[in-house]
């Protein structure tokens, strides 16, 4: 799937379509991260009839809502575990990110798994996601910014060339050499 | 080199880019090595709370006494208490950006009046060299 943007979080409630024989089949309900709420319900058949057997064309979705954040105002401490296929294999993982919300973190997610893994969305299942405690941190990132107290400078502060900056100077000739500290 | 300015909570900063460019805020929790929580108080700065990069923002000298994720309440209390706002349009900092504000509106008149006020200053101050070298 394209991500574009923000992940979101769905809800999504599905079951076998009803026949004679069984009026009322066992509903399922999955939580899914996708961009939006068409590919939400695509993806949840995707999951569902690898793990039992219903597909779209024999199967109903009853509901597709999305789940907001209960507090987007603190910062959290998210573990996700995840299952993505590498060019060699498929393997487990789990990663922590700090985020003021949990489709923040995911969103986090899949851009790390691309830019460190070259994973593509479509390579990543995300099994499972929790809230953490600073005190349940396993990876030592996200553990240093966890605690109180934390404070660090600024040392080497580069201006970003994306923003039509010069390069740290404004000028095409200048008599002084650049400096990258800024107090 | 000793550090004088770290990003921790409480630290005021200036927001240098984007939507409330040019606005003062207040860090109030950290999200990690690149971004953290940031608010105005809003009442104050006109800034809510979000999270922002460091490269949009520049720190200040100046600090507030809060502990990490505190409501605007005690945040914008904590700011009237050290008297925040006054003490940075006292800095040179503030100063020199209102006076760039003020240059870069000025209108033909105004820049015409800086001339002349700018020729008066250096008559002076070559009257005062010629008196004190001669």
């Amino acid at each position: 799937m394209t991500v574009a943007g923000k992940m979101r979080q769905y809800q999504v409630v599905g079951r076998k379509a009803a026949t004679e024989d069984n009026a009322n089949p066992e509903a399922y309900r999955m939580i899914i991260f996708a961009p939006n709420a068409v590919i939400a319900k695509s993806k949840f058949w995707y999951y569902m009839h690898q793990f039992r057997k219903m597909k779209k064309t024999t199967g109903e979705i009853l509901d597709c809502v999305e789940l907001v954040e209960k507090n987007s105002r603190i910062i959290k401490n998210y573990g996700i575990w995840l299952r993505y296929s590498s060019r060699s294999g498929t393997h487990n993982m789990y990663r922590e990110y700090r985020d003021l919300t949990l489709t923040g973190a995911v969103s986090q997610l899949y851009n790390e798994m691309a830019g460190r893994h070259r994973t593509r969305p479509r390579s990543i299942q995300i099994i499972r996601t929790a809230t953490l405690a600073a005190s349940e941190l396993k990876r030592p990132n996200g553990m240093q910014f966890a605690k109180r107290n934390v404070k660090f400078p600024l040392p080497h502060r580069v201006a970003s060339a994306k923003r039509n900056v010069k390069a740290l100077s404004d000028k095409t000739f200048t008599t002084n050499r650049p400096t990258t500290f800024l107090g | 080199m000793v550090f004088k300015r770290y990003v921790e909570v409480g630290r005021v900063v200036l927001i240098n880019y984007g939507p409330d460019a040019g606005k003062l805020a207040t860090i109030i929790d950290i999200v990690d090595q690149n971004k953290c929580l940031v608010d105005g108080p809003t009442n104050l700065t006109g800034v809510t709370r979000q999270v922002i990069p460091y490269g949009r923002i520049a720190l200040t000298d100046l600090t507030v006494k809060i502990s990490r994720n505190s409501r605007q309440k005690t945040l914008t209390a904590a700011w009237t208490e050290a008297d925040i706002q006054a003490k940075w349009d006292a800095s040179s900092w503030a100063k020199k950006l209102s006076s760039k504000k003020k240059r870069a509106a000025l209108s033909d008149f105004g820049r015409f009046k800086v001339m002349v006020a700018r020729k008066q200053k250096s008559s002076i101050i070559s009257k005062k060299m010629a008196e004190i070298s001669a």
